[in-house]
């Protein structure tokens, strides 16, 4: 989800956070109990234990995106301490503490750790810093200039002791309001390019605990039975076939009636009895539709006049601009529906306490869903449920929703039983990818006029889709007037200078239950935007890059930071240098999520015209580079993403039923597919921005227009392989 | 029915129904939870694991097929080759989210034991099934042609 701050509300709640966030503590269980009963508004993210050894308390999950090693270099910047050094956990829900400072919840999403923690972690172990400092001095009777904290040791006047010994005189001191942070010119992490990520060791020996993983004694695993066509309800069902299943529990309609819990001793007795339940559904409220007719309807919204007009120029305007010209370009584009397809499929647990309390073992996208639900619905105080974040395995969006889809089927799911097992809820893959939460299929349309000198005259640009956040309960700030911002985002505000230019939504009654997907509402914007680019700059005879950059032209920061990837991009890659026989270049740059991304896709084709995408070159500036190899890890990860799914991904409705159902027909990106990526970040001291998603919308676009460099037509309806591409 | 298992050098007794996959035997009665569930169809790769020194894919391998058998998991994987692509994943921080990397790791481990100097088409061949969603495939490769180098000395 996108969600943008002014610099000012930055720099204030970032100031504000700062004063408060000034705890540490002893151990493992002590350090957080000593927080919670000094009261206040504390916010915790500094751990250190007696022997010295400093923990960084990490607010955002780790699904993948780096946010441990991220926060983690925070901490130990401040406290002056290698990155080899620190170790992290996670946060407990407290979103009086741990709260989004953007979202004002604590989670995780719109590429926003770093943006949302970055004075806050600072601020908290500077404080600390100053604290354990001050301790020495006065244990020492020392002058506090004397003194230095290095690597855990403070050192100075004849003395030097572990920080670890000077955190019990912390406690009872009033901490700063103003730590002084460290200049960058003394920055010895921030910054620094180095292997680093503090989740590699335990992802390679197998001990990484993810929410699959749980095994608690006694536990009983839940797959669900769920309506074959979307929406669809259960009538009735008969579960004798299931009772021969060795392991299984019983089954119990769920009290949505939105499926049939299969409760079972193990995850495999769990599905086998599942799919061994004969259910009787009820589809008079269900989806009966399919993709042929709903494409042809959202490709007929974007031919009639929009619903909204979502740009402050209208439509009559643009069109005026646009007759008059001496050419026009025009195209229709259509995109599919996706799902997130997360490696790990969805699932959590609900652990019973001798209290009557609960705890919740789950990735937690956001922790404040999970504490919120199982409250409500098991009707427990939220002091009576707690939060234990595990790493997530991937999740693009899909560990958060806008109804909280899996944490309330667990929730459901434990509040009928007698609430003394364990209740661990698991999805299968088939479950994950006919679910029916998907980024909704779209459809736009573009007409451009362009002058005799090839400038553009005017540009109508149409979107047609199901909103993400209309009847949600972020509907209040994501949709104004009408307009959901996430439909239109990269085509409305984007650093591009065009005259004349409309924009259009008209809102489709969709099929399914949407949700945000990697680089939301720019995962389709962006591809319309280049493509469009290179087909203006293609039908006037300019270079592509020299045609983007001529509208990007001033000194404002979007048009100067945009033009900067771009240069850096095409310069790295050497567009414009010839290139072997058979190879082709495309260009794409998209801004989203703060942050500016410039890729150039090498292309080659064969003799049957089959592609083989030889290369990426990025160019990224997101601001400060915290960590700058997980910054060119998730440009590579996020171009991944995107080609990937331009290439092949497709889901697609037969009367209401999902036609795909696991990786062999939901296809994804393989190893073949992609030979080769350089990432270079501009150096930048402004504030930093998202890395997550920006790397993945102009990824498509980039492959797209490369293609179109070799001579082949355009691809405007996705994906490629069943619109005319054929990859090697 | 109880079934002898030979896991990571020990031998263990279990109670399961013979056509049970390897993969939820070893997940879910012997709490092993390195080998992953992906896809459950041979699509993913993430339940990669040795049998008999192969790399198999553990979610169609019944558990009464495999009595007798010594069976590896990530958890133990041992050797020059398992050392070598350890590294190698340090050295390049290849892994993201982590979750299919049991998977890449197990078989790029088998890879290397049959080839030690593999070439990108190798590569590309024999970690053709194992999927990645966070797409780390390009440190994938360049990881398993530095633990070759490793490997070689």
């Amino acid at each position: 989800m996108t969600t943008t701050v002014s610099r000012r509300t930055f720099l204030k709640s970032a100031a504000a956070s700062a004063g408060a966030a000034l705890t540490i503590g002893f151990d493992a269980r002590g350090a957080l109990a000593m927080t919670a009963q000094s009261g206040g508004n504390i916010t915790p993210f500094v751990k250190i234990r007696p022997d010295g050894a400093v923990v960084a308390i990490i607010k955002h999950f780790e699904g993948g995106q780096g946010t441990a090693t991220g926060l983690s270099a925070l901490i130990a910047e401040e406290l002056n301490m290698s990155l080899q050094d620190i170790t992290f956990e996670t946060a407990p829900a407290d979103n009086a503490r741990y709260a989004n400072l953007f979202f004002g919840s604590q989670g995780t999403g719109g590429s926003t750790a770093m943006a949302n923690s970055f004075m806050q972690y600072r601020g908290a172990a500077a404080a600390a810093r100053e604290m354990l400092l001050d301790a020495a001095a006065e244990a020492w009777d020392a002058p506090l200039d004397t003194l230095v904290l290095s690597d855990g040791v403070i050192s100075g006047a004849g003395h030097s002791a572990s920080i670890g010994e000077f955190v019990e005189a912390t406690l009872n001191m009033e901490a700063p309001s103003e730590p002084r942070l460290k200049d960058p010119s003394e920055w010895r992490v921030i910054g620094v390019d180095q292997k680093a990520r503090l989740d590699t060791r335990a992802k390679i020996d197998g001990s990484a605990q993810f929410s699959m993983d749980v095994q608690l004694e006694n536990q009983m695993v839940v797959a669900i039975k769920r309506s074959p066509r979307l929406g669809g309800v259960v009538a009735g069902f008969d579960d004798r076939a299931a009772r021969d299943v060795p392991g299984f529990i019983m089954a119990i309609q769920m009290p949505n009636n939105k499926g049939v819990m299969a409760y079972a001793e193990t995850t495999w007795a769990a599905f086998q009895a599942r799919d061994a339940l004969d259910i009787e559904w009820d589809f008079s409220a269900a989806e009966s539709r399919s993709t042929a007719e709903l494409k042809a309807e959202l490709l007929a919204m974007v031919d009639a006049e929009p619903e909204f007009q979502a740009s402050d120029t209208d439509l009559l305007t643009a069109s005026a601009a646009i007759e008059g010209a001496s050419q026009i370009v025009e195209r229709d584009f259509y995109f599919p529906l996706l799902a997130h397809a997360p490696m790990e499929a969805m699932g959590a647990t609900i652990e019973p306490l001798e209290d009557g309390g609960v705890v919740l073992h789950d990735g937690a996208q956001s922790p404040a869903a999970g504490h919120s639900v199982l409250s409500q619905v098991l009707e427990l105080p939220m002091e009576k449920v707690q939060v234990n974040t595990l790493y997530a395995g991937g999740f693009f969006g899909r560990r958060s929703t806008p109804d909280a889809d899996y944490l309330v089927e667990l929730a459901l799911a434990f509040a009928v039983t007698d609430r003394t097992r364990p209740v661990k809820l698991q999805w299968s893959r088939e479950d994950d990818i006919t679910g029916g939460y998907y980024r909704p299929a779209y459809a736009h349309k573009v007409r451009v006029g362009l002058d005799q000198d090839g400038r553009i005259t005017g540009w109508d640009h149409r979107i047609a889709g199901q909103s993400i956040f209309k009847g949600t309960f972020f509907e209040s700030f994501m949709v104004q007037n009408g307009i959901d911002n996430s439909t239109i985002e990269g085509a409305y505000h984007n650093p591009y200078q065009f005259p004349a230019h409309h924009i259009g939504l008209t809102d489709q009654n969709g099929p399914t239950t949407p949700n945000w997907w990697r680089s939301v509402g720019h995962s389709h914007t962006a591809y319309v935007m280049e493509c469009m680019m290179d087909l203006c700059a293609a039908a006037t005879g300019k270079d592509p890059v020299d045609f983007r950059l001529s509208y990007l032209t001033g000194d404002g920061a979007d048009q100067t930071r945009m033009s900067g990837v771009i240069r850096l991009a095409a310069e790295k890659a050497g567009w414009g240098q010839p290139l072997p026989p058979g190879h082709f270049h495309g260009f794409a740059a998209h801004k989203s999520f703060g942050s500016y991304v410039a890729e150039i896709c090498e292309i080659s084709t064969d003799d049957t015209g089959a592609i083989t995408i030889e290369k990426f070159t990025a160019a990224v500036d997101c601001g400060i580079a915290v960590t700058p190899d997980v910054i060119r890890a998730q440009i590579e990860g996020g171009i991944g993403y995107g080609i990937g799914h331009v290439m092949r991904a497709e889901l697609t409705l037969d009367e209401g039923v999902v036609s795909q159902s696991n990786f062999h027909d939901y296809e994804t990106l393989r190893i073949h597919d992609l030979s080769d990526i350089e990432t270079y970040i501009v150096p930048s001291t402004e504030a930093p921005t998202g890395v997550g998603e920006p790397g993945t919308p102009p990824a498509g676009p980039a492959l797209a227009n490369a293609i179109a460099a070799s001579g082949a037509p355009m691809v405007t309806h996705l994906p490629m392989a069943t619109n005319g591409v054929l990859f090697s | 029915m109880a079934i002898s298992l030979n896991l990571n050098g020990e031998t263990h007794s279990v109670e399961a129904d013979p056509g049970t996959p390897l993969l939820w035997v070893i997940r879910d009665e012997l709490k092993l939870t390195g080998t992953k569930y992906g896809c459950g169809i041979a699509q993913c790769g993430a339940c990669t694991l040795h049998l008999d020194g192969a790399a198999v894919r553990s979610c169609q391998v019944f558990v009464g097929d495999v009595e007798g058998a010594t069976v590896t998991t990530i958890e133990a994987v041992k050797g020059p080759e398992a050392d070598a692509v350890r590294q190698a994943w340090r050295e390049f921080d290849v892994v993201q989210c982590g979750f299919c990397q049991s998977g890449q790791i197990m078989q790029a481990v088998d890879l290397l034991a049959l080839n030690a100097t593999p070439t990108d088409e190798d590569i590309d061949t024999v970690m053709g099934g194992n999927a990645c969603r966070c797409a780390t495939y390009t440190r994938i490769r360049a990881a398993i042609h530095r633990a070759a180098e490793i490997l070689e000395g």
